[in-house]
Formats: structure tokens, C-alpha cells, sequence
């Protein structure tokens, strides 16, 4: 058992390092966040009245609203850097070293998402800090129940760069992730307007945005942070969780998946 | 390996390619380019697998028991598969908690197999401050570190200069001696000593299986590789 720990903490250890090693890194995942929330929000306050649904007792205002779906933005570039990482180690070689462990495939891929959703985790709690610094807080205890809802939703986001790093061949193409992964997930969700302001417009962006496993993370973030669970957006991220880790688990197996290809 | 098939998609990269290489042996797998060695070499690494045929590594069979068989194989590629942000000693320390290695005596262990090829004194060095060469000998120190039976080389001895070159063919050389299993897949017929085990592979097939000396005859092994493959060797 203590060879799957140790690969556990090589793995990880190393995205960690790897983390610090790429300052840049973390401040450009600082500061997108941090953009929306202290220019596009205060911006947009005006523009958007919020009634008051679930979880708030009360109104909020814009920023406060847009803090959990910020938190999920962190995590989905995270997920999509991994990815990247991925396409990145697989094309310098170290991928082979990886593959090549004698412990089994799906154990390697899963440290390697776990190690991942780590670091995210690590992000979205310093944007939170930075967030009540400015004076847009959560409650207290929520800062610690919102934890579970990370991990789950940097799971899920962590696996879909998986499965993605899969169907990207190539650095190059990785422009293509971000206009056809990126922007729709993140428009198309609760993050940045609530889902019934996106029915009076149109019952089918409504129905695609409620559709969209990002806007579950949004929501499970969002009522974890007031101590509550979403248990609808949790089913469905766990299921989404399971069915990424699937796909990826056969992306990356050597009999059938996309690994075989010349090169 | 026995009756081994691999196909990219309609292109057919391996023809039942079968052999069998004894340990204490150095065996040199010698194609041009594009013969099929990068994939033999995928396929004894399990990072592909054959849809038919056979691959035993030191007796465990790679299909149905892959763990202990890929435990039993020290591999370099012949692409750089090195951290260059991390320490030599991390670089390794890495490789072995990849392969389940308990941390328990374990720089001890890196600091004797660097010592084998003369890198010891650089073990802190990042491998960014490393030239060709040394770089090449920390990822050969790296695929013994977990001591296996055999040991698989995909042309390693590419981008180094001559002295580099020679000095890395001389001691997989003696690692075979001491009872290693080696198989070191190659173009160039330069690194190939007559005593050794010779297999020659092209456009997917075995062309040849035996001691080199035999395969050559009279004629330079160069020219006999020139004749036989139609191609600059």
C-alpha cells in the first residue's frame, strides 16, 4: 500500500512544484478572477437586479453573486491547464515515464487529477481571500463547508482536461479548448446571471445553460458557501465525475484508446 | 516475444516479428529509419498493445500480469523524458516512487547508481545545468535504479558527440557482461560489436537473428546492412 501512496505523493509533489516553479501561473489565475469580480461586477451592479432565490435570505449584491461561480471559473482553468500540461508532457516525453510505472493506468491518471484539483483548491481559497480583503465575504463557517464542493467540482472539471488532453493532439490546437470548452461552459451557466434572468430572454439558452454540468458546480459551490447542500447538483457532478474518469480511463488505455497513434 | 502484429491504422508497422534475447546479452536491434523499432519499443513498454502475439519480460507475460513486467524493465528513451526544473536527485527520487520503490534507503541507493556512471558529485544539479551527454547518463543511472533484468535502449546515443557516444555503448556493454538483459534498438552500425546478439529489422519484419560476426561474414557490418535494407545505415 505504501508504493500507491508513494505514487501519490511523487505525483502530486511534482504538479505542486511544478505550480511553484510557474509564478506567473498563479498570478494570472489571481487575477482573472479578481477582474471580473472588482471591474465586470461593479460594472454590471446597476445594470442587474437580483431577486432573492436560494440559497440567500436576502438580497446580495452583484459581486456577491458572482463569487461562486469566479470560484468555479478558477477551477475550470485549472482543469484546462492540466490538460494542457498533459498535451505539453506528453509531446517533451515525460508522459512516457509516467505511462510506463508499473502501477496500473487509472491510478497514475487519477493521482495526476488529484494532485491538480489540489492546486485549484489552493487557488480558489486565495481569491477568496482576496475577495474578503475587498470586503466581498461569505459567511464564516462557509469557508470551510464550501471545501467538500471543491473537491468534487475540481474533480469534475480535472477530469474533463483529462478526457480533452485525449482529443488535443497537439500544443497548437489548444486555442480551440478555450473558444469551444472554455467560454461557452462559462457563459452558458448560473456563474455569471441567475438561471431564471436566462429564461426571460430564452427557454432554450434556459434549458442549455441548466443542462450545463458547470452551472452544477456553480450551484453546488454556491449553496455550500451558505452551508447548505444542493444534493440535485451534487448527483449530477458526481455522475459527470464518474463518466469523465471513464472516458478518460479509456482515452489513455493502450489496447483501445486515441494513445494509439503513430509517434 | 512471439508472433508479434502491429498496424497504424491501414499501415502496417510489425510483421510477426519473434525472438527471444537470453540475459548476459547485450542485443543490438538494428533498422533505418522507419523500420518499426519506436514501436517495437511502445509495444515492450505497454505503451501500446499488439492486438495479437506474445511479450515476455523476464519471464512475466506483459499482457496478463503488466505490473511485474514492466518492474523487471529499465527503459530509456530516445526522447529526453527528464523534469530539466528539477535536481538529478529529484529526477530519480521521482522514477522510484513511480515504481513503488520504498523510501527507506533510497538516496543511499540513488547516490550508489549515479556513482556506477561517475554523476554522483551532480546529483543536486539541475538538469538544466547538465550537458548531452550527462543528461543521457543520469536517464541510463535512472533506468537502473530500481535494479531490473532487463534493459531496453531506444537509440541513445542520438544528438551526442563522439567521446559521449563511445563512452555510453562501452558501459551498456559491461552492464550486459555482469548479466543484464539489454536490448539496444540503433541505426548505426558503429555501436554493434560482433560478440554481440544481432537483430535486424526492417519495414516491420526480422531480417536477420544471430550473433553479429555470423550475420556479417567477411563484409563490414555496415555494407551487409547497406545490402540487405537497400538504405544508408
Amino acid at each position: 500500500m505504501s508504493g500507491w501512496w508513494g505514487v501519490l505523493r511523487a505525483i502530486a509533489g511534482r504538479e505542486l512544484l511544478r505550480f511553484v516553479h510557474q509564478r506567473e501561473r498563479f498570478f494570472a489565475a489571481l487575477v482573472r478572477p479578481l477582474v471580473w469580480l472588482l471591474v465586470f461586477a461593479a460594472g454590471f451592479r446597476a445594470a442587474l437586479g437580483l431577486s432573492i432565490i436560494p440559497p440567500y435570505q436576502t438580497y446580495i449584491t452583484y459581486e456577491t453573486y458572482i463569487v461562486p461561480g469566479l470560484c468555479a471559473m478558477v477551477l475550470l482553468f485549472n482543469g484546462m491547464q492540466s490538460s494542457l500540461s498533459l498535451v505539453y508532457d506528453r509531446e517533451m516525453g515525460s508522459m512516457r515515464l509516467l505511462l510506463t510505472s508499473p502501477f496500473p493506468r487509472w491510478w497514475l491518471l487519477f493521482c495526476r487529477l488529484l494532485g491538480s484539483t489540489a492546486i485549484s483548491i489552493l487557488q480558489v481559497y486565495t481569491f477568496l481571500a482576496v475577495a474578503a480583503l475587498f470586503g466581498i465575504t461569505m459567511p464564516g463557517i462557509g469557508y470551510i463547508t464550501v471545501l467538500p464542493a471543491l473537491v468534487v467540482g475540481g474533480l469534475m472539471l480535472g477530469a474533463l482536461g483529462l478526457v480533452l488532453s485525449n482529443f488535443v493532439k497537439q500544443l497548437e490546437n489548444f486555442a480551440g479548448v478555450m473558444n469551444f470548452v472554455i467560454f461557452p461552459m462559462f457563459f452558458l451557466s448560473s456563474a455569471l446571471y441567475p438561471l431564471w434572468k436566462m429564461s426571460e430572454s430564452s427557454e432554450l439558452l434556459h434549458d442549455i445553460c441548466a443542462a450545463n454540468p458547470f452551472t452544477h458546480v456553480v450551484e453546488l459551490i454556491r449553496f455550500a458557501l451558505y452551508l447548505q447542500w444542493n444534493l440535485s447538483a451534487l448527483s449530477w457532478v458526481v455522475a459527470y465525475t464518474v463518466v469523465l474518469c471513464a472516458i478518460a480511463s479509456w482515452g489513455y488505455d493502450p489496447a483501445r484508446g486515441m494513445t494509439k497513434r503513430k509517434g | 516475444m512471439a508472433g508479434l502484429h502491429f498496424d497504424y491504422g491501414s499501415k502496417q508497422a510489425l510483421r510477426d516479428v519473434s525472438f527471444d534475447i537470453q540475459s548476459g546479452t547485450f542485443c543490438a536491434l538494428l533498422g533505418p529509419n522507419g523500420a518499426g523499432k519506436s514501436t517495437l519499443v511502445s509495444l515492450l513498454t505497454r505503451l501500446l498493445v499488439a492486438p495479437t502475439g506474445k511479450i515476455s519480460v523476464a519471464g512475466h507475460d506483459l499482457r496478463h500480469t503488466p505490473r511485474a513486467a514492466l518492474g523487471e524493465l529499465g527503459v530509456v528513451f530516445q526522447q529526453p523524458t527528464l523534469d530539466l526544473s528539477l535536481t538529478v536527485r529529484q529526477n530519480l527520487s521521482y522514477f522510484a516512487a513511480l515504481h513503488g520503490m520504498d523510501r527507506a534507503g533510497l538516496p543511499k541507493r540513488i547516490d550508489a547508481t549515479l556513482d556506477r556512471l561517475g554523476m554522483v558529485e551532480r546529483a543536486d544539479e539541475k538538469v538544466r545545468a547538465l550537458n548531452g551527454g550527462h543528461r543521457r547518463r543520469m536517464e541510463l543511472a535512472r533506468s537502473l535504479l530500481h535494479e531490473p533484468k532487463v534493459l531496453l535502449l531506444d537509440e541513445p546515443t542520438v544528438g551526442l558527440d563522439a567521446a559521449a557516444r563511445s563512452a555510453i555503448t562501452a558501459h551498456v556493454h559491461e552492464l550486459a557482461a555482469d548479466g543484464l538483459c539489454v536490448l539496444w534498438a540503433t541505426h548505426l552500425t558503429d555501436e554493434v560489436r560482433d560478440t554481440d546478439h544481432l537483430l535486424v529489422l526492417d519495414q516491420g519484419q526480422i531480417l536477420a537473428d544471430g550473433q553479429t560476426g555470423d550475420i556479417r561474414g567477411d563484409q563490414p557490418l555496415s555494407d551487409w546492412f547497406l545490402s540487405q535494407t537497400g538504405g544508408p545505415a
